[in-house]
């Protein structure tokens, strides 16, 4: 367990140790350079124009009056995309623009380049587009046996999980079904960037994006240009939180500005925004426990049916996820698990932090508080007495070989003394700052819950990274094409080059596809741990050069030569050489790390289809005004497996920030679609917590058990926070108000009425 | 359509904006005629705070406030919260203190923390979360944030 007293601070921080963020300085200056704030001198704005309906025939398209406004460069629809009209991560399904039908709300249709947005405004609205409007499919239930509305049909991926003996029943059996609402990521940065034509017909995109070699080869593919005449940079990224990992305006940035010969600039507002990327997965779920009378899980039985809505994205991943994790990180000897993820006219779901655990995580955790009541046993006694440990069997058959620290977890959490106290100010009440609430109707609740996940990618995908590392005149530059998206990377990348090379100077190239292989996704919680290890292992090799070319030239032995504060010295003594000297001949290395690799589950989703886990508890505090049905988050204490801690402060960091999705998730967040249409898509009316929302974050212990394969054994951190944090602030809800309260955003009504008359 | 040439005094300077539409407000004028760009656009509606600026020593959301009617008060962006001798005590806690993620929140931030700690020194929790309750971070669950008002409100009282 480590205390953040015990962190160290020095001038150039290395692993273990609180380093600032190096573009923290341009962060607080306002000189950072986001997406949003590109300028070019010739440039051009760009604009989308967007389905109002959620399922439509297009019968006609008539752009001629949007290209004689004023100002106007282009206007171009379905025809003008240059190579081919679909992309996709997992499946290329989704038309760059719509030809004959839309499916969704939101659906680019036509995009337009102009002097000003105001010229893009007036050439947008002057598009007419004459729609034959169809019963939009909306409810997931029937989508597999409604009409396609896709051409792939309408079932995404089904995995049938069948674990163990199929004859066992428990003693004791609990049932329930459990709804999560869509949830957004709700970055602040919107999707943005430019396109800048280059000499050579091809282009250069600058764009917020958490995968620059996933994008780069979907756009060469839309615009039928070979990938080395398309090169992508990454732009200040605003936030990420999977919302990124998709296309959104690359193609049409690159459209536009090859079609117009000129620099374009495209930034969605946030209406757009929220029609612009993928959601969180909605997700309906039905669950059987069955436990012996001791409390022994024996069998857990389920059905998961997430709705994709209109095309697949990482569906298939999310779906394989959400049943892989299903039960929670319980043993569980006996279970079948249905999980389908389908296509709905709905809009469009993807990833977003936790990916499919989340809203299991959700489920689980009420089925196990429900046993431990029908057992009448503690729920924390029920969680440990069936908690998984080493050399324990997931559902998928896998054995875990890693650490798994997870009694620990939920000890640590467990026992953490609280340091809640009843609210005094009547802003700390539920309602707050609107002062609505009467003391005398204010309940208050404590539960606790426990998640896990997989990190990095599973089922056999490759997810490599690439990294190199330049060592000259004693500094190092590291070019890796990992994108940072807030969550500290860069930090790290210097951490990680000082501990290996014992050098100051760090310097890290700009991330961009040029020169310098995939990263793979800044997604999965997986950049620490792959392109944090192609650093180090670039780094490594490196140090082993340098330390050869010294030892020959001075006749020393290898072995014996220490890189330590910009010096190369022997421990025998006698040798003491200044890095930048030993380095003014240059030395490189580049590496591209792989993890173990993983297979494919089979047809009874069976497989070592994952690499790692990592595991985390939240004990949350709520009050609840009862008469009203408002809640007020009194205080969130965690525990979290973390491997290793690299830096303590960012940490906190992400525990705290993660930890603020999960509470959003479980009292305000939600997407409300009705008739497939989103109705709520602004910051006015969809709820991101406040400073006033979010209770303080104890964190009562940072598990450290170095991870097999992961770089200095740190496991990735970015997502546990989200998964176990909603299920604790929803079971709290549940404590104080006696209520079942089977579905998140528990909304105020849910509390006032709570059967249903809402 | 153009409005008639104003000239808005931004961080002590005057800049007179010639070609600006009659609806355009003083986050648009700020980022896309002045080249000011620090001061963020994520919901131009008033709700996110990432925009926030001073007009006159108040904070003000600049989405939401027609830049002609702007005119003749005085305006402080981020760029204008540094001073020549590097960054304020508020931008120095930000960093230290990790309140920084992706930082696009964080320009709104200080320019709020900047005008909490100028009426209230030494704020409560309550304070300061009642204070940047009008600023959306969607990254760091504001815990560090609070952390970094502290270390400024501290630092502040040290140097004075």
């Amino acid at each position: 367990m480590t205390h953040l007293a015990t962190s160290r601070r020095t001038a150039a921080p290395r692993i273990g140790e609180d380093a600032p963020r190096p573009d923290g300085v341009p962060k607080v200056a306002g000189t950072f350079a986001f997406s949003s704030d590109l300028h070019h001198d010739r440039m051009l704005w760009g604009g989308t124009l967007r389905s109002p309906h959620a399922s439509a025939r297009i019968r006609s398209l008539d752009i001629s009056a949007a290209v004689a406004v004023t100002g106007v460069h282009a206007v171009l629809t379905h025809e003008d995309v240059p190579g081919s009209p679909n992309y996709g991560l997992e499946h290329r399904d989704q038309p760059v623009l719509a030809a004959d039908v839309v499916r969704y709300e939101g659906e680019p249709v036509a995009i337009v380049a102009a002097d000003n947005p105001e010229a893009v405004r007036m050439a947008i609205d002057a598009i007419a587009v004459d729609y034959e409007p169809l019963e939009p499919l909306v409810d997931p239930d029937l989508a597999e046996r409604a009409d396609p509305i896709h051409p792939d049909g309408n079932l995404v991926r089904r995995i049938n999980l069948v674990h163990g003996d199929q004859g066992v029943r428990g003693e004791v059996q609990v049932e329930g079904i459990y709804e999560v609402g869509m949830q957004d990521q709700a970055f602040l940065g919107p999707e943005s960037g430019m396109a800048v034509p280059a000499e050579d017909g091809g282009i250069d995109l600058y764009v917020a994006t958490q995968w620059l070699h996933s994008d780069r080869d979907q756009v060469a593919d839309c615009l039928g240009l070979d990938t080395a005449r398309v090169r992508l940079t990454l732009s200040g990224v605003g936030g990420a939180f999977g919302a990124r990992e998709d296309l959104s305006l690359h193609v049409h940035l690159c459209m536009l500005a090859l079609h117009t010969r000129r620099p374009v600039k495209m930034v969605y507002s946030r209406e757009e925004s929220f029609h612009g990327h993928v959601h969180r997965h909605p997700a309906r779920m039905w669950f059987r426990h069955h436990a012996d009378r001791d409390g022994t899980i024996v069998r857990v039985e389920s059905r998961l049916v997430l709705d994709g809505g209109a095309y697949a994205s990482s569906s298939g991943a999310v779906i394989a996820n959400a049943t892989c994790f299903a039960v929670g990180p319980y043993r569980v000897p006996s279970a079948h698990i249905d999980g389908a993820v389908v296509r709905t006219n709905n809009p469009p779901c993807g990833a977003m932090r936790g990916f499919g655990a989340v809203q299991t995580c959700f489920a689980h955790e009420a089925q196990m508080d429900r046993l431990a009541d029908a057992l009448e046993m503690d729920p924390v006694e029920l969680r440990l007495h069936n908690a998984l440990a080493p050399g324990d069997e997931l559902l998928t058959g896998q054995t875990i070989t890693g650490t798994a620290p997870v009694a620990e977890v939920i000890r640590t959490c467990a026992d953490h003394p609280s340091g809640a106290s009843m609210a005094v100010d009547p802003m700390e009440l539920p309602g707050g700052a609107g002062r609505t609430a009467d003391p005398e109707h204010v309940v208050r609740g404590e539960a606790f819950a426990l998640g896990f996940k997989n990190l990095l990618f599973s089922e056999g995908f490759d997810d490599s990274s690439e990294a190199s590392c330049r060592l000259a005149d004693g500094v190092a530059t590291i070019t890796s094409a990992c994108a940072e998206v807030g969550q500290g990377f860069v930090t790290l990348a210097q951490q990680i080059t000082r501990e290996v090379l014992g050098v100051d100077g760090v310097v890290l190239l700009p991330a961009s596809t040029d020169g310098i292989g995939s990263a793979g996704s800044t997604s999965a919680s997986r950049q620490t741990w792959m392109s944090g290890g192609a650093i180090q292992e670039a780094c490594g090799q490196v140090r082993v050069q340098l330390l050869d070319r010294l030892a020959f030239e001075h006749g020393v032995d290898a072995a014996d030569l220490v890189v330590a504060d910009g010096r190369v010295v022997s421990m025998a003594g006698g040798l003491e050489v200044d890095l930048a000297e030993a380095t003014a001949e240059p030395i490189e290395a580049s590496v591209v790390f792989r993890h173990a690799p993983t297979l494919p589950l089979d047809g009874n989703g069976q497989g070592d289809a994952h690499v790692s886990f990592a595991f985390s508890a939240h004990r949350a505090i709520v009050d609840v005004d009862v008469e009203l049905g408002l809640v007020k988050v009194v205080e969130l204490t965690t525990s979290q497996d973390v491997g290793r801690v690299l830096n303590p402060l960012q940490t906190v960091g992400q525990l705290e920030g993660g930890a603020a999705q999960g509470v959003g998730l479980a009292v305000m967040e939600e997407v409300l679609v009705q008739d497939g249409r989103i109705r709520n898509a602004s910051f006015t009316d969809y709820l991101v917590p406040t400073a006033l929302d979010m209770p303080p974050v104890e964190i009562a212990a940072l598990i450290e058990q170095a991870e097999p394969g992961a770089p200095f054994g740190a496991k990735g951190i970015g997502e546990p926070p989200s998964i176990s944090s909603t299920a604790a602030v929803a079971a709290a809800i549940r404590d104080a108000t006696g209520l079942d309260l089977p579905r998140v955003p528990v909304r105020p009504t849910d509390i006032v009425f709570p059967e249903g008359a809402a | 359509m153009s409005t008639d040439p104003f000239v808005l005094e931004v961080n002590g300077r005057s800049h007179e904006v010639t070609d600006a539409h009659p609806g355009e407000s003083l986050l648009r004028v700020l980022r896309e005629r002045l080249g000011l760009a620090g001061s963020k656009n994520a919901c131009e509606e008033g709700e996110c705070g990432s925009c926030t600026v001073l007009v006159d020593g108040q904070t003000v959301c600049s989405c939401l406030v027609l830049a002609s009617t702007a005119a003749g008060r005085q305006i402080t962006t981020i760029e204008g919260v540094a001073g020549d001798d590097g960054l304020s005590h508020v931008q120095e806690a930000f960093v230290d203190a990790g309140a920084v993620q992706c930082g696009f929140c964080t320009p709104g931030l200080i320019v709020s923390t900047g005008s909490l700690l100028e009426s209230d020194p030494d704020p409560s929790d309550l304070a300061v979360r009642e204070a940047i309750s009008g600023n959306l971070c969607r990254c760091t669950g504001y815990g560090r944030v609070l952390e970094a008002v502290h270390l400024a409100a501290t630092r502040l009282g040290g140097s004075t």
